[in-house]
């Protein structure tokens, strides 16, 4: 064995650390007094018989799809189901990636005055803090149950989280660029052609895309208030106990939601590293 | 100019289809520009709207007939009724309780399966491709799925949504930790290892100091997000303040939601100075 007298200076090093024992133990008892104080609302009375056989039922729902289901090609089917739910999902991302452009621009306090970005970053703030959900229970009173209330729930939605990211980006523009064409006599067409949207798109186009996997997400949730998609069907399925159905349904849910986003973490790469 | 000298390069499919134009500079060289690919992207973008829009039945009139009702709905939003916070505050404790036990017990079994999600950690590929495939499985549902199926095994109340939210915390986390601990610097942990230090000592000396700061990160951003999602768990039953705002929406109780939604925005709010305040400390 190596000699430890050789090490004195490492060992003293290590005297002169921080002793930070009782910092520690006091993080460590307040996040257990968190979960203890959390705790004490919850009414957990261990598995009931009639629990365990739910579980069972569902575990065997899930192993069991009602194959039926996946090949009928009627509205009722999964496809149509499928084709609704993407299609709520591209077109909200559509109509909220439009409407967040002059948004975004219009909140950036390098583009417009300080009070008018305020402003519009308040209006997006409070797009953001209603829960989606509830934003559709607010258009379901103004376009009746279906898919359509999904759409508009979702553009609105969307909105929020677009022009959030695109502020930084449009903050984060290089001026450098635009003195430069200033420089070679560009008019302010131009200037927009060659200085502004090259450095935008890339960041817009990607936004987009990873707002279009969330709205994938979200449009199972909505359907759930009656907001159109897959999410209808499942949460009727659910409410009356059909586990070879919730089975169908979820398996179709993951692997749209896991092909979706690999498409779109790849088209998003691509973005950001150009074409390989 | 042509591309004799990168025998790797492969003319992409579109460019074959249809050919770049050539264009012979004055020193008499020729240069390739390739055709612009945006009306394809236009035609499919069309086409894709097109086919969304029908399914969808879209319908602008309907908006502009009676886009009007949503206004008069917001109106009463932002007038909420200041009376009705008794009512508010104890599920709005239930739901930030069912926040913080779900968020925390997320976070913590997120940590063992990270580690084994993580490549450069785990070299055994079978292991590594398992965890990947049952994080993202579970990662792909939403909360409110779990929550509803909780419902029904655990029964209605504050646990089956805590349940779900752990749940879902613990996909989150997962992911954003094993691809932290990715980009880590391997030296220190090689070096430990090299002078017999076993795995799990060299990952809790050479490895955690790097990722933790990181790690809190992701906890912080989880617990604020899972306040705002836990909010409307209540809806199929699982606790917290959705029940309330259901039943008040469904009442036409505008004011009444307005004021839950006010305090929700608050709670955030504070949330969210307070994890900034945590993380100005951290790094």
């Amino acid at each position: 064995m190596a000699e430890y007298t050789a090490n004195e200076n490492i060992l003293e090093k290590l005297a002169s650390e921080p002793k930070n024992l009782w910092k520690r133990l006091l993080i460590f008892a307040v996040i257990l007094g968190l979960i203890i104080w959390g705790n004490s609302g919850s009414n957990f009375q261990g598995l009931t018989e009639k629990g365990l056989n739910v579980a069972r039922a569902i575990l065997y729902g899930i192993t069991h799809p009602e194959t039926m289901l996946l090949f009928d090609l009627s509205t009722k089917g999964i496809p149509y189901l499928v084709l609704e739910t993407i299609s709520i999902a591209f077109l909200s991302t559509f109509i909220g990636a439009c409407l967040a452009i002059p948004i975004s621009f219009l909140s950036s306090s390098n583009i417009v005055p300080k009070p008018v970005a305020y402003l519009f970053r308040a209006i997006t703030l409070m797009i953001r803090t209603i829960p989606a959900l509830i934003w559709a229970l607010i258009w379901i009173r103004v376009t009746g149950p279906g898919a359509f209330c999904g759409v508009v729930t979702q553009s609105i939605c969307s909105i929020g989280m677009i022009s959030k990211m695109n502020i930084s980006a449009i903050e984060n523009l290089d001026t450098g660029v635009l003195e430069a064409l200033d420089a070679c006599g560009a008019n302010t067409f131009e200037k927009i052609r060659c200085g502004v949207i090259p450095q935008l798109s890339a960041t817009f186009v990607s936004t987009a895309i990873y707002r279009f996997d969330i709205n994938l997400k979200d449009a199972t949730v909505l359907g759930i208030v009656g907001a159109g998609g897959i999410g209808f069907p499942l949460n009727d399925a659910i409410a009356n106990a059909r586990w070879n159905r919730v089975g169908a349904f979820l398996i179709v849910l993951i692997l749209l939601v896991i092909i979706i986003e690999w498409i779109s973490t790849q088209i998003r790469a691509r973005l950001a590293h150009g074409a390989r | 100019m042509s591309n004799h000298g990168h025998a790797t390069y492969k003319t992409p499919l579109f460019d074959r289809v249809f050919k770049p134009e050539k264009i012979t500079l004055a020193n008499g060289h020729t240069v390739d520009r390739p055709r612009s690919r945006m009306p394809l992207i236009l035609g499919i973008l069309l086409i894709a709207l097109y086919i969304s829009a029908k399914t969808t039945g879209f319908d602008f009139g309907i908006i502009l007939r009676r886009g009007g009702q949503l206004f008069v709905i917001l109106a009463r939003i932002f007038h909420p009724n200041f009376g009705f916070i008794d009512k508010v505050i104890p599920p709005l404790i239930a739901t930030i309780k069912m926040s913080i036990v779900g968020t925390v017990v997320g976070c913590l079994i997120a940590l063992p399966f990270a580690i084994f999600a993580s490549s450069n950690i785990n070299k055994s590929k079978p292991v590594l491709a398992i965890v990947r495939i049952v994080v993202s499985v579970v990662r792909s549902l939403p909360v409110i799925v779990y929550a509803y199926l909780f419902v029904f095994i655990f029964g209605m109340g504050p646990f089956a949504g805590t349940l779900a939210i752990g749940v879902f915390t613990f996909g989150i986390v997962t992911k954003m930790l094993y691809e932290n601990i990715e980009t880590i610097d391997m030296g220190p942990y090689e070096a430990m290892q090299s002078f017999g230090a076993t795995t799990l000592q060299s990952f809790w000396s050479a490895c955690v100091p790097q990722i933790l700061p990181q790690y809190l990160d992701n906890c912080l951003y989880c617990f604020e997000l899972n306040v705002r999602q836990s909010s409307i768990l209540g809806y199929v039953g699982a606790g917290g303040l959705g029940i309330l705002i259901n039943e008040r929406i469904s009442l036409r109780a505008y004011e009444d939601a307005g004021m839950i939604f006010l305090m929700i925005f608050l709670v955030v709010w504070m949330i969210d100075l307070m994890n900034d305040y945590i993380r100005s400390k951290i790094k």
